[in-house]
Order: C-alpha cells, then structure tokens, then sequence
C-alpha cells in the first residue's frame, strides 16, 4: 500500500506541472502486435544504445591525437615501435584497462549487430509492404540512419590509427581525389593537407562521437514516436482489419517483452565480447604508408563498396589535361549511390504506378507481391554479388578458386545474378499463391481415406478454418489506375497520357500481378477502386491471363468439392 | 499524442466524440466486438473513452470501480504460473549472482600481460553474459507464463485530420500570414532573404582552412637527385652488390624521411632485381643499374602500397583490389582496375656505389586525379 | 523394442542423428587429413664425402626424373645448381617436394624424407654448385631478437602476402602464399634467403641475419600468443567478423524474438 501511495505521490507531483495523466494513459493502453519480424528494428534500438554506453567509457580512455610516441606498455611485441597516441591509447585500453578489452569487442561487435539488424530490419519492411503510406517518411528516415550507420562505423573503426583501417583511409582518400574537379581539394580539406596528416583522427573523433551520434539519436526518436504515433503495422489475420491494431498492451506485456529483448542483446554481446576477438588491433600494428597485409577488408557494412572497387574494370578518360578516373568514382558512388536512392523512391514509385493513395496497415506477405518480393531479391543479389567481390581474395584463398576468376565472375554475375533472381523469385512467390488459392478451393488433407461405392479410394479434406483462412485471403488492396472518362472512355485521365501513361499502365499489371484468388464468394475484396480492365476477377486488376484456378483438373476425389463450392462465374468486383 | 484533446478549440469535435460514434455503431461503450471462446484468450476492444469515464492514475479503489476490467488480474492456470514463477525467480538469483561474479571478477584478475587478459576478459564477459541473459530470458519466462495471455484491439483513426480542423488550421495560417505582412510587402520580404543568404554560407565559408590547397603537392614526392635508397626499418643504405640475387624484391624509402609518413605515403619504392635480359620495353633501361628496378610502391588505382611481387611472374599485385602489373614491362597494367603503370623512379649510383635516385619521379605517383594529365 | 527405437520419433531425434553424423564426418575427416611435418631438426654436420654420395643416391631415385640426372633441370622442374642447400632443406623438409601432383604450386605436406636424407641430399645439391647453406642453430636462435623491429619488417615485405600475422593469402592463378603456422624458425629463414617459387628472395645483404631473426622472432612469437579476446576467428580480418555477426548474433537474436512472441498453448495448426 505504500507503494502505490508513494506513486500516487509522484504521480500527482508530475501531473500537476505536467499534465500527463490521460496521454501517459495512452501510451501505457496502446497496443502492439506481435510477430517476430517486428523485434528486428529492436536489435538496432538496443544494439545503439549498447554502443552509447560502452562507447562512452571508451571515450574515458581513448586519444585522439596523431602524435608520435614509442611504445612501452603491456603489449611487449610491440615495445620500442613508434604509433600514434590513438593507436597507443587502444592498446592501453585493451591490455591495461580491466574490461576495456571487453568494452571495446562488446563496441564494435555491437556496430556490426546494429549494421546487420538494420537491413534485416529494412528488408523485412520492404517486402511486406510497410513502408508505404503513412510510412513513407519513416522509411527515408530509415535510409538516412542506415547511411549514418554506415559512416559512423567506418569512423570509428578507423579512430585506433592500425594498419588495416589506416588502409582503408587510404582508399578513401584515393576515391575522394578522384572525384573530377573538386576532388583534390576534399582531399585535402578532410585530411588537412596530404595523406595522411595529423588531422583525421581528431577529426574523425568528433564526427564519431558527437556529430552523428547526435544526429542518428535525433532520427530515431523520430523513427519510433512516428512508429507509435501511426501504431504499428500488422500481419494479416483472423480479426485484423486496416482500422484496428490487435495484440497486447503496452503496460505491462509489451513493456516487459521489450525489456526482456534488451537484456538479451546485451547478453549475447557481452558473450561475444568474451569468446569472439574482434579487431584485434595489437595484431595489425601501428598504421604505416609503406606497409599492407594480405585478405584486407573493411567491416562487413562497406563490403559493397569495396567489391564494387574491386570489380571495376580500368576505365578512365583523360582529355585535354585532366583525367576522369572513372575506376574510381563510378564504383564508388554509382551502385550503393543508385540503391540507396532507389529505395527512397521506392515508394512513390509504387504510388505511382499502382495509383494507390490509400492508408496501409496490414503487412503483406511477400509472395502476395510477387513482383515486388521478386525486385527485392533482385536488388539483394546485386547487393550480395557485390559484397562477396569485397571479399574475393579471401574466398579464393579459403576456396582455392583462382584470383582472377572472382573478379571475372562478379564482372558477369552483378547483372545476370539479379535478372535470373527476379525471375526464380517471381515464379517462386506465384506458384506460393497457387498453392495458398489451392488450399482455399480444396481444404487441407485429413489423412482419412474413404472408399467410394464403385471402389475408388479418395481422401477427405476439410476446409481450412478461420485463421488460416483469414491470412490466405489476405491480398494488397490496389485501389486502380484513375479511369479514362469521356462518353467512350476515350480521354485518358491526366496521369495515364502519353508515353508515360502507356508505361505506367503497362508497369500496372507487371506491378500487380497475381494469381487471384478463388471467385467463390470467399475473396477479400472490398470492392475499392477500379480495375483498368473490368475482367470480373478480384480488385487486383491481374492483367494476366491465368486460367481459372477452378479449371485446374484435381486429383480423382476432388472434383465433388469443387464443383460444390463454386457459384456460377459472374463479373465480381 | 493524437488522442489529448481536453483542450481543444471551440467547434473543433473532441477525439472522444469519434470515439463514442464508434463505440455506439459497435454497441455498448468497453464492450468487445467479437468474444472467442474456448481456450483462447479474450478478446476486447480498447478504444478511448469519453471524458466522463476517463479512468484516473491513482490507485485501486475497488468500491469505485465503474466499468469492467481490461485486463485479467491473473493466468489461467495457476499450477504452471506457480512453477514458472521459481524458474524465474531461480533465473533473477542467477543474474544476480553472475552479476556479483562481474564485480568479484573485475577485482581478482589483472591485466597487464596477454594472458591476463584473456582471463580476465572471459570472466568480465561470461558473468556479464550471462547475468543479462538470465535477466532477459526470467522476464520472458515472465510475461509468456505468468502474466494472464490476452489478445485486445484498439481502432485505428484516420491519419488525415478532418476537413474541419485542416479548414481551421489554412485559415489560422493564413490570419497570421496576413497579420506578418509577409505577403504584402515584397520590399521587406526580398531584403530578409537577401540579409539571410550570406549567414547560411558563412558556415560553409568557415570550413576554407580545414586544408591547404593541392595546388602542385600532389605532382612531387620528396625524392631528389643524389637522394640515397635505404631499407624501410633499418634504415641501411643499399650498394647494387647488396641487392644481387635476381629475384628479390625490397621496400625501400629516401633517406632521412623513415619517421615521416606523409612523404612515406608517397615515396614508398618497391626495388626489384632481375635477370640480365628480364627487363624490358617500356621500361626505362637508363634509370636502372645492372638490372636492378625501381617502381613507386603507391598503387595508381587508390594508393595502397602494392608490393606482392611473385618472382616466377614477375608481376606485382596489388592486395587490396588485384590490381597487376608487370615488373619487366615498366609496370604496365595487366589486370585489375588500375589505370595507369606504377611510376619507375630513375636509378644511379653514387660516388660511394650506393643506389641513389637520379631525381624525382618523372609523373605523378598514387592515385590519379582531376588535375593529372 | 530396444531405447533407441522407442525415440525414433522424438522431436530431438531427427537434430541427435544429423549432430551424430556432423561429428563422425569430423573424425573420419580429421584422422585421414595429414597433419604438420617433421622440422628439419639439428643443424647438418659439414657435409663430408659419405653425406654427398648417399645424397646423390636419394637424388638419383627421388628428383632426378623432373631435376634431370645432372640437376641440370628438364622441361619440368628448374635447374638446382647454384640454388644451395638451404634451398633443398626448405622443400624437402616442409614436404613439398619431391612433388606428389603438379598444381599452381607444391603444397606443404609430410616430407618424404627424413632430416638425414634430406641434408644428404642438400649436401649433395650443394656440391653441384654452391649458394646459400642451411643456416646454423646460432643463426636461427631468436632470443634475444628486436621483435618491434621484426614487426615493422615483416609488416612491410611479408604481410602483403602472407598476412599481418602469416595467416596466409591468395596470389594470382591459384598460387598462394601459405599461412606460417607450421614453419620451423629454419624453415622461415631459409624461406627468405632462397624466396621459393613465387616468393622473392631476401638475401643476406638485404635484410641481415639480424633481421631475419627479428622476423622469425615476430613470427613465432604471434602465432603461439593467446587471443585475449576469445576465439581467433582466422585472423583474417573483418570477413570472419562479418560471418559471425550475422551467423552468430543476428541469427540468435531471430531466435529469441521467435521466442518472446510465440503463443503458448497453441497446438499445431491445421
């Protein structure tokens, strides 16, 4: 009891000054559905603010200057070297701090948790959809921080001055040197002056624990108040509407579940603190310009860039004086540049050409886009074929696959791996909704098997029951390309003219195709929107000529159901 | 948050009012539209309710409960919540304990050498793993066994604001735009944009002494006629008979510079011996003595030192993204994305027979660049 | 029915058989793949006129059909005259030769021959045309040796190829420079002095017996020093880094939030 008049105290104190009561309310009522593939952008949550508090008491210790000295500390391997204070001061933490070691592997194997939770995260509001309207702000905000991420990781695995990362400022300072006409001196402003100068690493330091930091804080709290504010997507299910949210409180489940996901992130780091050396920078040694070691690789993130360095073939231009070195900027910002930009366009180019200006709130399941699932996979594939070029020395010589050939390889694959992936998947995420349409039409196999009079055996099947139903008639809702108008229907609506409006058309039904589901009463139209062609199936205006899935001859006892269930075929919209 | 309104404007319609036209079209106000029965859990619609029945922070008072609960005080099945309730109170022992065993162990083991600290790393780690997982595996346990397992719903408003309030809003905007003059004075509109222009690209202006300008820096190393070659890390200087073996290959820099790694950056020299007759077009025969070959170490696609030499090829890689090229043949590209020959710097001896450079590079070394020819 | 038959069906069944088969693949694998070689031991006493002729016997049986009768060398393998006996003692102590299957390039194996025969025939190739000797146990003896020094100089001439710590890296059309692990301190020098296959050569003029030693100091010591941090993961660098992050980490992580929001007391579906 005197707990709860101790709250009631506190309470009162914040809601007299603070007005809170009915808000906080809110917020402790909202509800939050529940499915695994939410709790990844959680990962990144807390995997950030892992990297806030071990980063922090790493700060205690570090020294961001580039000053010479000459080792004589714990590390005896490297005693009489001269290094830089970062590099010394590292390796002080490392060997003559208790639990700096451990708060330097938990750091940095927390930065890759974030990196690598951060595109699972996004991969998984691709393709089911959550990034459309009202999310499309969140997913740029998404982008931005997953470039962010990417900075500050590099940033900060540079700040210890060691040989592998020295490498990597190297390269960068060669792709910024490239860069036509202003390159040389964004060189030389980041660097202050030529390769490699005292100033980067103080420089680095601040960009890495203020600068972005901040910002990346800033946009998360964005990220998650418009997350709350908009509540959260859901998945397709029984008693799931686009108006409601179902699952469970905040106070006191989600509360707990979500604090309990912490704990977890924390404790698998903190074992791989423990049992995985990571950035073991005693092993690389000081940075030296003359000085490189074999299988060099940056942090997984900046795998991409580094394949797309690798593979690029020996183009450049030079013309009255002045060289493009098109080796250099083109992979550089061309394939993560037109990525990353694709995928902020991403959503209104749907908009675009689906015509869809509807609020979303159920996810969809990837197979139900098939053509979007089937750009994603091919986007990941360009994305993968790229990553593991960053890697091709390491790969050939764990694999005993010739140098040479992984770059030839990846030369070819970067364009036909994506091409063939987009079709496999595509056929993949049809053939999934044939067999969901299938299930829908004939039930779900009982396993008892019945002998018919004239002594044929079938099987008997049940319908399948409400949930499942529910998620197998989930389908997007595409609420149609704006009608042509005119007595005849002859003037095209204003976005649909000209070569652009035949294309948009045309991306339409790529966009949209589907198999549809069964016309036997048990679709889930709504009926909104219009589809270009009336062709009597469900809303989704599938262009394509499917053959009826009631036509697709079934096995020997299946035709009683069948042809029970199916009213006759009407124009259904 | 969306849904305080208390004080909303007169005319605007309260959040509650929503509410309680959902509510009533779904029946009773806190009813739930659609119990399931049977083992599932009950399922109840949250929605706001209206102000009158706006429940308060404080605490339970029992007699004055009004409307029925939202959520169930306890589980289902209080056998099973009895057991989980040990194995998570075992679980929070053990957190705690590991989290003791953290301190004892920051305590007892030492750093200061390689094997110290790895002990001292996995204790550190292991106690402080498995006291979080001990943690977070008892509050799942927790809320998956011992809290009562409900599904509710809340409904979703439109995003959109109403036609109203947006009506409400533009002519606010608009009120005050007038009241601002903005709009009707170009004169003191033009000038406050002009006035602010220079303060936004002041900042950028700051950042001009971040660096020096390139200007030629970028054309010349430090390496000078007569400047002597000597070997990176030992820093002894080299006569042709020292470096006589065809097939070896050596990291050497200009004398004097071993502690400067801005000029290292760029003078890195990989020196290479062949066989008489190995080298040949376009490599520069009079910049080397008895067949003994000097190229910039400075790779020409980004500048990392490229100095894998496989003597049987004579080709040298580059590690980082395989640029090759071939030591016999000045250098010249043969793979890879480089686009131009390593650099050859010319060689002669000195009057004591050391290797010396005859000059500087006769291009620039490293990675190309807008201004490179 | 026997215990074993009774949980054919366990839902752990299917998980023990494919652990069972993991680990018996394991054994039979490890127990057939060769393990490291024989060091060349003590240092060779002077060759004398018995050690040269039973070594030309050896050469006669095991090299002469690719080194030619006279060492002469023949379409498939080099001259060895003048190459030294150090040179002899590297392959032949680390295995690589005589060559069991012509590739890219020998591999390291179990030698053939024993450190007798082998400095026999050192002696004998020796004989043929002088060049570098088997260093001595004084030369190769690293106490005391600048390991900072030895850092800084394989960093710079060795790393690019067999990696900061001699882990081991990938050159062009399937040669490569193998990891250091197995090497004996004499095995390492000898490597330098006579740059075998597509190595270099660092002759003593250019990087001193001083410095060499301060090299095998730096080698050895790092390849037997304890990783503070935990499991090594190759030292190789951030690759195997990025593996366990997502193999290791994330996937965990997918596990623990199937876990957390799992409906208990939900039977299977339909």
């Amino acid at each position: 009891m005197s707990t709860n008049r101790a709250l009631e105290g506190v309470g009162t104190f914040l809601d007299d000054r603070l007005h809170g009561a009915r808000g906080i309310r809110v917020f402790l009522r909202k509800v939050f559905p529940d499915h695994w593939t939410f709790l990844l952008g959680e990962i990144a949550l807390y995997s950030f603010i892992i990297l806030l508090l071990t980063g922090t008491f790493l700060t205690l210790f570090f020294q961001p200057s580039m000053s010479t000295v000459v080792y004589h500390g714990s590390y005896t391997n490297l005693d009489g070297v001269s290094m830089s204070r970062a590099y010394d001061s590292t390796l002080n933490i490392s060997f003559d701090v208790r639990g700096g070691l451990l708060m330097r592997q938990i750091h940095h194997w927390a930065a890759d948790l974030f990196m690598a939770a951060i595109m699972a995260h996004m991969i998984r509001i691709f393709f089911t959809g959550a990034y459309r309207k009202p999310r499309e702000v969140n997913w740029l905000i998404g982008i931005i921080l997953f470039t962010l991420g990417l900075l500050e990781g590099l940033f900060g695995y540079s700040l210890p001055d060691d040989l592998l990362s020295g490498a990597g400022l190297r390269i960068l300072e060669g792709v910024l040197q490239s860069i036509p006409i202003v390159g040389t001196y964004l060189a030389y402003f980041l660097f202050g002056g030529p390769f490699p100068g005292t100033d980067i690493v103080p420089r680095m330091y601040m960009l890495h624990v203020l600068l972005i930091p901040g910002l990346i804080l800033a946009l998360v709290t964005a990220h998650l108040f418009i997350m709350v504010f908009q509540k959260h997507t859901q998945m397709p299910g029984k008693g799931r509407t686009n108006t409601n949210v179902v699952g469970q409180p905040m106070y006191p489940y989600f509360m707990a579940k979500t604090g309990a996901f912490f704990f977890f992130t924390f404790g698998i780091l903190a074992l791989a603190g423990a049992f995985a050396q990571i950035n073991p920078i005693w092993l690389y040694g000081p940075y030296n310009a003359v000085a490189m070691s074999a299988g060099s690789q940056p942090d997984f993130y900046m795998g991409m860039l580094e394949g797309a360095l690798r593979v690029f073939p020996a183009w450049q231009w030079v013309v009255f004086g002045h060289t493009f070195a098109f080796n250099v900027f083109i992979p550089a910002l061309l394939p993560l540049g037109a990525l990353f930009t694709g995928a902020a366009f991403w959503p209104f180019i749907e908009q675009w050409v689906t015509g869809d200006k509807l609020e979303h709130h159920i996810n969809d399941r990837p197979r139900n886009a098939p053509t979007r699932t089937a750009i994603g996979i091919a986007v990941i594939t360009f994305y993968g074929v790229l990553w593991a070029e960053g890697a091709n020395d390491i790969l050939a010589n764990h694999f005993d696959i010739s140098l040479y050939l992984t770059t030839e390889i990846a030369r070819i694959a970067w364009i036909v791996g994506p091409i063939f992936a987009y079709i496999i998947t595509k056929r993949i995420c049809l053939g999934l909704q044939r067999k969901d349409v299938h299930l829908l039409e004939h039930g779900v196999e009982t396993g008892i098997i019945r002998q018919l009079p004239n002594g044929e055996f079938i099987e008997e099947t049940r319908p399948v029951d409400e949930e499942a139903r529910a998620i197998l008639e989930s389908r997007p809702h595409y609420q149609g390309l704006p009608e042509a108008t005119g007595s005849d229907e002859e003037v095209p609506a204003p976005g649909m003219r000209g070569a652009i409006g035949k294309a948009r058309e045309r991306l339409y039904h790529v966009i949209t195709e589907s198999v549809p589901l069964p016309t036997n009463g048990h679709a889930d139209g709504h009926g909104n929107g219009h589809a270009i062609e009336g062709n009597g199936h469900s809303v989704e205006g599938n262009g394509h000529a499917e053959p009826a899935p009631a036509a697709v001859p079934s096995g020997p006892g299946q035709s009683g159901n069948a042809s029970d269930d199916e009213p006759p075929a009407s124009d259904q919209l | 948050m969306s849904d305080t309104n208390a004080h909303g404007q007169p005319g605007e319609p309260a959040r509650g009012d929503d509410l309680m036209a959902d509510l009533a079209a779904a029946g009773e106000p806190g009813a739930g539209t659609g119990r399931a029965e049977g083992p599932h859990a009950p399922h109840r619609v949250i929605g706001t309710p209206a102000p009158a029945e706006a429940r308060t922070m404080l605490a339970d008072e029992p007699e004055g409960r009004a409307a029925p609960r939202e959520l169930p005080a306890d589980p289902e099945d209080p056998v099973r919540a009895k057991r989980a309730e040990r194995v998570v109170a075992a679980l929070f022992v053990l957190a705690m304990l590991a989290g003791l065993g953290f301190i004892a162990a920051y305590v007892i083991f030492q750093v200061h050498t390689v094997n110290n600290t790895l002990h001292s790393n996995l204790a550190l780690g292991i106690t402080m793993g498995i006291a979080f997982l001990a943690l977070g595996a008892g509050a799942t346990i927790w809320v998956r066994h011992l809290m009562p397992q409900i599904e509710v719903s809340e409904e979703r408003h439109p995003l959109a604001s109403t036609p109203e309030a947006r009506a409400a809003f533009a002519e606010t905007f608009e009120e005050g735009a007038e009241a601002s003059q903005f709009v009707k004075r170009p004169l003191i509109r033009r000038t406050l944009i002009a006035a602010t222009v220079p303060v936004v690209v002041a900042p950028i202006v700051l950042l001009r002494d971040l660096g020096p300008l390139p200007e030629k820096s970028l054309d010349h190393t430090v390496w000078k006629k007569g400047t002597r070659l000597v070997v990176y890390g030992t820093n002894r200087p080299l006569t042709p008979a020292d470096f006589n073996t065809p097939g070896s290959s050596l990291s050497v820099i200009p004398e004097g510079y071993a502690e400067n790694d801005d000029a290292l950056a760029k003078a890195a020299t990989t020196l290479i011996k062949f066989r008489p007759g190995q080298l040949q077009a376009p490599t520069v025969m009079n910049w080397t003595v008895n067949d003994i070959v000097a190229y910039s170490k400075i790779c020409t696609h980004l500048g990392c030192p490229a100095a894998l030499y496989e003597q049987t090829t004579h080709h040298i890689l580059c590690p980082c993204h395989q640029s090759t090229f071939d030591a016999a043949r000045g250098a010249t590209v043969l793979f890879g994305p480089a686009t131009r020959p390593l650099p050859q710097l010319p060689l002669t001896t000195n009057a004591q027979g050391f290797l010396v450079a005859q000059s500087d590079y006769r291009e620039p070394v490293g990675p190309s660049f807008w201004e490179r020819s | 029915m026997s215990w074993i038959t009774a949980r054919r069906r366990h839902p752990a069944a299917g998980y023990a058989i494919l652990l069972l088969g993991l680990l018996l693949v394991g054994a039979v694998y490890a127990s057939v793949v060769g393990g490291g070689s024989a060091a060349s031991a003590a240092p060779p006493a002077p060759a004398n006129q018995a050690q040269i002729t039973a070594g030309r016997t050896i050469f006669l049986q095991d090299c002469a059909t690719c080194h030619g009768f006279a060492a002469q060398g023949t379409n498939a393998a080099p001259s060895l005259i003048g190459v030294g006996s150090a040179a002899v003692d590297f392959q032949v102590s680390t295995g690589r030769m005589p060559l069991k299957e012509s590739d890219a390039e020998a591999a390291r194996k179990p030698p053939q021959l024993n450190p007798a025969q082998t400095h026999a025939v050192a002696a004998y190739i020796a004989s043929l045309g002088g060049g570098p000797a088997i260093p001595s146990g004084a030369e190769v003896n690293t106490s005391g040796a600048n390991v900072g020094l030895g850092q800084k100089l394989f960093v710079t001439n060795c790393a690019q190829c067999h990696n900061f710590v001699g882990a081991g890296g990938a050159l062009t059309y399937g040669k490569y420079a193998p990891p250091l692990t197995k090497s004996t301190p004499t095995q390492i020098y000898e490597a330098m002095l006579t740059g075998p296959e597509a190595m270099p050569v660092f002759n003593n003029t250019t990087i001193t017996p001083d410095q060499k030693r301060a090299i095998i100091a730096y080698v050895t010591k790092t390849r037997v020093q304890a990783n503070p941090g935990g499991f090594s993961l190759g030292r190789i660098g951030p690759a195997t880094e990025g593996l366990v992050a997502f193999l290791g980490l994330l996937l965990f992580m997918v596990l623990v939030a199937l876990w957390i929001t799992a409906k208990h007391g939900k039977t299977s579906h339909e």
